[in-house]
């Protein structure tokens, strides 16, 4: 007899340390269903996937609270192999192939069909020969099953993508005794086709009464496929739903919801419309997994604009792309003049200031003293604070404790002094440190990618105040990349959205969760309505 | 029919290239007679593709040349020691040590390989490091414990008036083993060309009648008829003439001809079969067979080196072997799939350094004496520099690229001196630019091997535009 739920997993709590970042969320998947699993980044999908397959983060945190049960039956899962073992299978974001290895050998991956020999019987199952005849036509057999005709012994290497995650499906299918196949992001990589075909596939395999948990943010493909809903938000559980009982403007809404109110509050004002300050033109950039696929846009000057999307999406790379601090390619102009790329000195030049997302790692110097920091760049790229004696350069301490005194009476900077090391201070006081090195170069446009990135609450009103301030009263344009959407939405004149790797659509700060939630799926919003109202 | 593309052929495969160009042009102005050449190159091939070979199996493993075999070959020195103190002498000796090495070279190779699972991607910098540092230990082993706290008897291993282990290892008194393995069967070059024919014909016969074809059960039939008369016309000491091997040669083509077209997997045996003969029917014929006059192939040594060919293609396609190959490839993905990456990769390294020491052992068997504190200390760089010659890399590596590899180093070494003598007036130019080479040669394979990956880098580049 089967229990009516495969998978049950009741009131998931998870803590790392003080920080909470599950709590009461439960999961109900039956046989033979597409769950879909939805969520901005953050709100807990993959802790949640993490719970499920053991992994020894968990465990090596503390473990969870509530309980997992498997058929109805409540279940431990000490380890990722354990999983496998009971029934679970992954289909990973990024593939665990093998790109040498042939398409046989990649599905029957450390699970090889062997004959015994001489020396194994002598030595154990370790030197037993493979029978590359036997494995080959499970692989087959596994293919046929996801509609694949690719020859079983072709390299891995050299496949365009979607085979590859076609493989992968295969290897999952292919393990006995799969009852719940969790597919993680699977479209992400795929063309539009591909997409389509994965998604009758998944049909096919449900269909045979293995459940599916469906993690994407691609809503329309949650219509598409999914037969049950559960979303995520914040750690908790936003919404559970049946497919026939929602709508995609009701799922974009419930992803994104409102947390909260706005931080701070800026008086509402015309959007400015002056000068180009930044004109961007098919940016292209390689920052590893933020990738940027020709993103194309213009700033004002005087404006904030503020760049949102989900983690992986490729927001992160704009900034980093323009700064030449990643490899790019595009056409970039900064007030009219043409900006090379792939010299971050000549960003600079042009008098372009970035506070990085990465604050311990490129941001700050962290055993140096906090004037040290602030007047760092400047005094490389455009070499002041510096006196010259004939061939000697040295640093000029008193130019240098002038500015740095200067900054931390502007932007409040809590320390003991400017000789106090960087390393020292709290996360706000640093993403302050940041800010000010940027303003001693005196750039006329700012970057400050995610500005309040592990900093608490009291510190996060601080750092956008001062970009308020910055902005109305010395004029400068800023363009502020933040995963955060509320606090896009409290500080910036648009809002642009990036999904994978292109730009969605430019919103109003003020426009409704569920444009903001489709954007972020990747929909530009105006066209669904104009779908919906086809329909 | 697809289009040979050679310059990606010679690019892929510069060095070899470059290397076969070299050892010509030294051939061409060394003067030395090709007979003397063939006699030293079979002597130094016979004593270094062992250990040459044992670095397959860690390249596949994604570990790069294992430099850490200089720990094998120590313990395989230590193994001679005390033999040659116990003196146990001739093959007794030999497979005693063999049998010692076993233990200490595993011992130390899960050592070395714990340590480079704490260093992932820098094991070659470790395995190198390594060695140095056991050249420490083992020194203070050998001057101070052996000989002093542990005592020695045997005479000539202790340098009389003084402390520790003397100076060289002489394996060619009443004691050693000097050539125990080697002088087991040594026969003339064309000798040893007939009996591997005749190997390679009983052997491929014997897959033959496993197979359930009724075609293939006849062939296999007529193939062992042939074998069995070859063996017959030896027999009588009467040799094959010259007639006779030709025809051999002749009908074996035709077999290929026949039963290309029948089983596939067997065209290529049936041709090497083929050339085989032929080249067996070659060396008889008297100008060519004056080459190889002063050769005597040690039949034994070849024996095992043919083994640890046929060892390393088996182990690949078992279990553990997939599991090397795939730790190789992508740990990551390796690790995700259940399979113990530490362990694997443990023992491979352990698997390598075993080997490493019965390298040493067939190695100093064959030299008759060995430089207690140095003999090992070059031997990682050499084999590394051999392998690579063949055309590996530091990721990929064949039996038949350490082969080929082993074959034209050694030919370098032996006619580089002779051409630096004649062309510079000086041989140390030649000794000099041989040790210069196989440096040059370790570095140009790991500058290609990070070319490579900037390569890839762009291409992956390109497909993020498109």
């Amino acid at each position: 007899m089967s229990a009516e739920f495969v998978l049950e997993m009741k009131n998931i709590g998870k803590r790392y340390g003080e920080n909470t970042v599950l709590s009461d969320v439960t999961l109900k998947v039956r046989p033979g269903e597409i769950h879909a699993l939805l969520g901005e980044n953050g709100a807990g999908k993959s802790t949640l996937m993490n719970v499920l397959f053991g992994m020894p983060v968990i465990h090596s945190t503390g473990g969870f609270d509530g309980e997992v049960l498997l058929d109805g039956e409540v279940t431990h899962i000490a380890s990722p192999h354990d999983a496998m073992t009971k029934g679970i299978g992954m289909v990973h974001q990024e593939f665990m192939l093998l790109p040498g290895f042939t398409v046989t050998e990649n599905i029957k991956l450390n699970r090889e069909v062997t004959n015994r020999n001489l020396i194994s019987r002598m030595l154990g199952k370790n030197l037993e020969t493979l029978d590359m005849g036997a494995m080959s036509s499970a692989a087959r057999k596994a293919l046929d099953s996801v509609g694949m005709n690719i020859d079983e012994y072709t390299r891995v290497e050299g496949m365009p993508v979607g085979y590859m995650q076609f493989v992968e499906i295969a290897r999952e299918i292919d393990k006995t005794g799969i009852k719940l196949l969790v597919f993680d992001e699977p479209t992400a990589v795929l063309t539009e086709s591909e997409a389509t075909q994965l998604v009758s596939v998944m049909k096919q395999i449900a269909a045979t009464g293995i459940a599916i948990i469906f993690i994407t943010h691609r809503l329309d493909e949650v219509m598409a496929a999914a037969d049950s809903i559960t979303i995520l938000r914040d750690g908790k559980l936003a919404a559970k739903r049946e497919k026939k009982d929602t709508s995609i403007l009701e799922l974009a809404e419930l992803m994104i919801g409102r947390k909260g109110e706005a931080m701070v509050s800026v008086e509402p004002r015309e959007v400015p419309k002056g000068n180009v300050a930044l004109s961007v033109r098919d940016l292209y950039v390689d920052m590893p997994g933020e990738e940027v696929r020709g993103v194309s846009f213009d700033v004002h000057e005087g404006e904030i604009l503020g760049i949102g999307g989900l983690a992986g999406q490729g927001k992160l790379g704009i900034p980093n792309g323009v700064m030449s601090l990643y490899s790019s390619a595009g056409k970039v102009q900064v007030f009219g003049e043409e900006l090379k790329l792939g010299n971050a000195s000549d960003a600079l030049k042009a008098g372009i200031a970035m506070v990085s997302e990465d604050r311990k790692g490129v941001g700050l110097l962290l055993d140096q003293s906090i004037e040290d920091n602030i007047v760092f760049t400047a005094m490389q790229i455009k070499g002041e604070f510096l006196n010259k004696y004939g061939p000697i350069t040295l640093k000029s301490s008193k130019a240098i404790r002038q500015q740095a005194n200067q900054m931390i009476k502007d932007l409040d900077i809590r320390c003991f002094g400017p000789t106090q090391h960087s390393g020292t201070l709290s996360g706000g006081n640093q993403q302050k440190v940041c800010i000010a090195r940027a303003l001693t170069m005196k750039p006329r446009f700012l970057f400050v990618s995610e500005p309040t990135r592990g900093i608490d609450i009291g510190a996060k009103k601080l750092v956008l105040e001062t970009l308020v301030k910055l902005n109305r009263e010395q004029g400068m344009t800023i363009v502020m990349v933040s995963s955060e959407l509320q606090e896009l939405r409290s500080i910036s004149d648009r809002i642009m959205i990036v999904s994978e790797g292109k730009l969605v659509d430019v919103l109003p700060p003020d426009a409704s969760d569920a444009d903001f939630g489709l954007a972020m799926s990747g929909i530009k919003p105006g066209e669904h309505k104009k779908g919906g109202d086809a329909q | 029919m697809r289009k040979i593309d050679w310059r990606s052929i010679l690019r892929n495969n510069a060095v070899t290239v470059m290397f076969v160009a070299l050892c010509v042009l030294c051939l061409a102005y060394s003067g030395q007679s090709l007979s003397f050449v063939m006699y030293e190159l079979f002597g130094r091939l016979s004593r270094n593709a062992f250990i040459v070979l044992a670095l397959i199996i860690p390249i596949v493993a994604g570990m790069g040349i294992n430099f850490a075999i200089t720990i094998g070959a120590m313990a395989a020195q230590i193994a001679v020691l005390w033999v040659i103190e116990w003196g146990i002498s001739g093959l007794p000796g030999m497979a005693l040590a063999a049998l010692m090495t076993v233990p200490l070279a595993a011992f130390f190779g899960f050592l070395i390989g714990k340590l480079l699972n704490k260093m992932k991607g820098q094991e070659m910098i470790g395995g190198l490091i390594l060695g140095y540092f056991a050249n420490g230990l083992y020194q203070l082993l050998f001057l101070f414990i052996f000989g002093n706290l542990i005592p020695l008897n045997a005479p000539g291993l202790v340098i009389k008036g003084s402390t520790g282990v003397a100076n060289t290892i002489d394996l060619s008194t009443t004691r050693g083993f000097k050539y125990a393995l080697d002088g087991l069967w040594q026969v003339s070059f064309a000798d040893a060309a007939l009996v591997m024919l005749v190997a390679l014909l009983i052997a491929l016969a014997l897959r033959l009648v496993v197979k359930k074809n009724a075609v293939i059960r006849v062939s296999c039939s007529v193939l062992l008829t042939f074998a069995a008369c070859l063996v017959s016309a030896i027999a009588p000491q009467l040799g094959l003439t010259l007639p006779m091997a030709i025809v051999s040669g002749v009908i074996l083509l035709m077999f290929t001809i026949m039963l290309g077209g029948a089983d596939f997997k067997l065209q290529k045996p049936l041709i090497y079969l083929g050339v085989l003969a032929v080249c067996t029917a070659i060396v008889r014929i008297p100008a060519v067979a004056s080459l190889f006059a002063m050769v005597k192939v040690p039949m034994a040594t070849f024996m095992v080196v043919g083994v640890l060919c046929l060892f390393n293609t088996a182990l690949l396609k078992t279990r553990i072997g997939q599991q090397f190959r795939a730790v190789g490839q992508n740990r990551t993905v390796a690790n995700a799939s259940g399979i113990n990456v530490d362990k694997v990769r443990v023992i491979a390294i352990m698997i390598s350094t075993v080997l490493a020491g019965w390298g040493q052992l067939i190695f100093v068997q064959n030299m008759g004496s060995f430089q207690t504190y140095g003999a090992h200390e070059q031997v990682g760089l050499y084999a590394g520099a051999a392998i690579l010659v063949g055309g590996a890399s530091i990721r990929k590596a064949t039996n038949g690229q350490a082969l080929l590899g082993c074959i034209l180093f050694h030919l370098l070494f032996i006619v580089a001196p002779n051409a630096g003598k004649n062309l510079f007036g000086d041989a140390a130019i030649g000794e000099y630019f041989r040790v210069f080479i196989s440096y040059g040669v370790i570095a140009l394979a790991l500058v290609m091997h990070a070319w490579s990956g900037v390569q890839k880098k762009k291409k992956a580049d390109e497909a993020l535009k498109s």
